[in-house]
């Protein structure tokens, strides 16, 4: 703990991105009592409204306050975020440990199942597995997790062809250790750096494709708030209201640089021998 | 150029890719397993009766063991028979090769643009690690990467569409009537899609070159005296060429699965608002013609990068 305040400390950018992501974390806790409106309240008299006192980010189409719209799509968002990567490392992680400490034809099978899947198009899939399992925001970021999970695999199957020539690999093997134990206790530990750093950049592409997808319509069910779908309420406004288009692009595309930045100073603080480049 | 050696890499490339092409066309038929409960209950629609359920089953052959569906539907594909829309009863392969030309305009002047703007970037960048230039390069690549494409995608038609009517908001316009017209649609929408691959290409562009310029024989071509302009042409870019074909290969996959948000943006009637409809509405037939048109594209086109590495790096080919 004390490690992580120390390096919070060094890096600025990493700091700054920490710090984002905790006051999103604590607007998704705390949204019914921070939101100044209820996020589904409409008001037809006052609707597409500019900012005021009563409603500091304006009304939408319905009449809805925007703030709190925005603050209730906080949690959709990380829900969201967090689901995807979850289900990605499910899926991906005890492949890529398989494929890549068994070898031989297990690997060869795996490495050419993974190959096929990264060829696809990564959102178009997660379009079409969203399509079968049905629209919806737990769907859709399941369809999300299970197309991430092969470059997970890969990244894995990488480090554990690495970990698995060191010695005491060797040493565990000879006392009688068993596959799982191996693979938790010595693998997993010394391979994991590069994946933390991968899971966290795939936090915010499954971010944006979250927001891809809720803008399509796949994703978040109205009249539940997530910004891709204020953006696609505000899409049909552009012409009378373009300033409703702002606020939840704004909030995606901060969320999403937090999650990169944290992700890039986590790599050059987990990993020794990278020099600032 | 291709001397035994890479031609015999070549067919080995292809024998390697052809399990690949099949396992695709398995996951891409396999997408309508994932429908929980019975599919052909789902096609009926909410209110349909138990007849009308069992004569869908029938109608699209989902009584039959999922192994030989999946075989009729493979020597389907094989003949250029993806079946009709559930919904409006066109050929798949028909409208796919009417919208295709649409998408791959964008896709291309997206890649265009991409490359033309990333790789100079990218340069810059690396010529001097830690530099302003470098800084600035840098995080505005990082901006790049963070930025929702169909969120620029509207502010661009808010700005350059609606207010200034520089460009027109919606549609597309077809090769065929004239190149400006069709540039001119397309403009928007690839600038859109663009901006995240030029921040790609300018950061793993930059990345390669910074680490290929700090190695030990740049260093004794500088002690040697070579200009640091020749030694960047001569040595740097052509080290990093291959890495820029596998960028390409990436930003390409990558574009080609925006263009399908994008599209809705413009409303353009090309493959992506296509798959979006046919996702809402489980109408397999077409899911499956789109993905399985755009899987096959971008392992063809990786085909072509591997090709071109055993031309351009004579190490490969000696593996």
């Amino acid at each position: 703990m004390r490690g992580v305040l120390k390096w919070l400390r060094r890096d600025l950018r990493a700091a700054l991105s920490v710090g984002f992501l905790l006051l999103l974390l604590g607007l998704s806790l705390t949204a019914p009592i921070v939101a100044p409106h209820s996020p589904t309240n409409q008001n037809v008299n006052n609707t597409l409204h500019e900012p005021d006192a009563a409603h500091p980010l304006g009304t939408d189409d319905l009449g809805r306050d925007v703030l709190s719209r925005l603050i209730y799509g906080a949690p959709a968002t990380l829900y969201a975020s967090f689901l995807a990567v979850g289900v990605a490392i499910l899926l991906g992680v005890p492949v890529g440990l398989l494929a890549g400490f068994l070898g031989g034809w297990v690997d060869d099978i795996i490495s050419r199942i993974i190959d096929t899947l990264l060829s696809f198009p990564a959102i178009v899939l997660a379009i079409a597995v969203t399509g079968a399992l049905g629209v919806g925001l737990t769907n859709g970021m399941i369809a999300v997790g299970i197309v991430f999970s092969p470059q997970l695999a890969r990244l894995v199957r990488a480090q554990t062809l690495i970990v698995k020539q060191e010695l005491y690999v060797d040493a565990a093997r000879v006392f009688g250790a068993s596959l799982g134990r191996i693979l938790w206790k010595h693998i997993v530990p010394n391979a994991i750096q590069p994946v933390i750093v991968q899971v966290t950049l795939l936090l915010a592409v499954a971010l944006l494709a979250e927001a891809s997808l809720s803008f399509l319509g796949l994703g978040v069910q109205p009249p539940q708030p997530s910004w891709g779908a204020m953006l696609a309420r505000a899409y049909h406004y552009m012409e009378i209201a373009p300033e409703q288009m702002y606020a939840p692009g704004i909030a995606i595309l901060l969320t999403a640089l937090a999650f990169n930045a944290l992700g890039e100073s986590l790599r050059v603080a987990l990993d020794p021998t990278m020099k600032r480049r | 150029m291709l001397t035994k050696d890479r031609l015999r890499l070549v067919g080995r490339r292809l024998v390697q890719i052809a399990p690949v092409i099949l396992l695709a066309t398995f996951v891409v038929f396999g997408l309508q397993q994932l429908v929980p409960g019975d599919i052909a209950a789902t096609l009926a629609g909410e209110s349909a009766t138990d007849a009308r359920i069992a004569e869908i089953r029938k109608l699209y052959g989902l009584d039959r063991p999922f192994l030989v569906q999946y075989g009729s539907w493979l020597w389907g594909a094989l003949h250029g028979d993806l079946g009709k829309s559930l919904l409006s009863g066109e050929v798949v392969l028909d409208s796919i090769l009417r919208r295709f030309p649409t998408s791959l305009l964008i896709v291309g002047c997206a890649l265009t643009l991409s490359l033309s703007i990333g790789i100079p970037l990218g340069i810059l960048a690396a010529v001097r690690p830690g530099s302003r230039i470098d800084a600035t390069v840098t995080s505005v690549a990082s901006l790049g990467v963070a930025l929702p494409n169909f969120w620029l995608a509207m502010l661009l038609v808010a700005t350059f569409a609606l207010n200034w009517n520089f460009f027109p908001a919606t549609g597309a316009k077809p090769l065929s009537a004239g190149i400006g017209p069709a540039l001119l649609h397309a403009a928007l929408p690839a600038i859109a899609l663009a901006a995240g691959g030029i921040a790609e290409v300018a950061r793993q562009l930059r990345s390669s070159l910074v680490e290929v310029l700090s190695s030990q024989y740049v260093r004794t071509l500088h002690a040697k005296g070579l200009s640091p302009a020749a030694i960047l042409w001569k040595h740097g870019l052509k080290n990093v060429s291959v890495n820029l074909l596998t960028v390409i290969g990436l930003i390409f996959n990558r574009l080609l699965g925006a263009t399908v948000v994008i599209e809705a943006v413009f409303a353009i009637p090309g493959i992506g608002s296509m798959v979006v409809h046919a996702a809402i509405h489980k109408d397999f037939p077409v899911i499956q013609g789109v993905v399985l048109a755009l899987v096959l594209i971008v392992i063809s086109l990786n085909l072509l990068i591997d090709v071109l590495y055993t031309v351009l790096d004579p190490r490969v080919s000696q593996k």
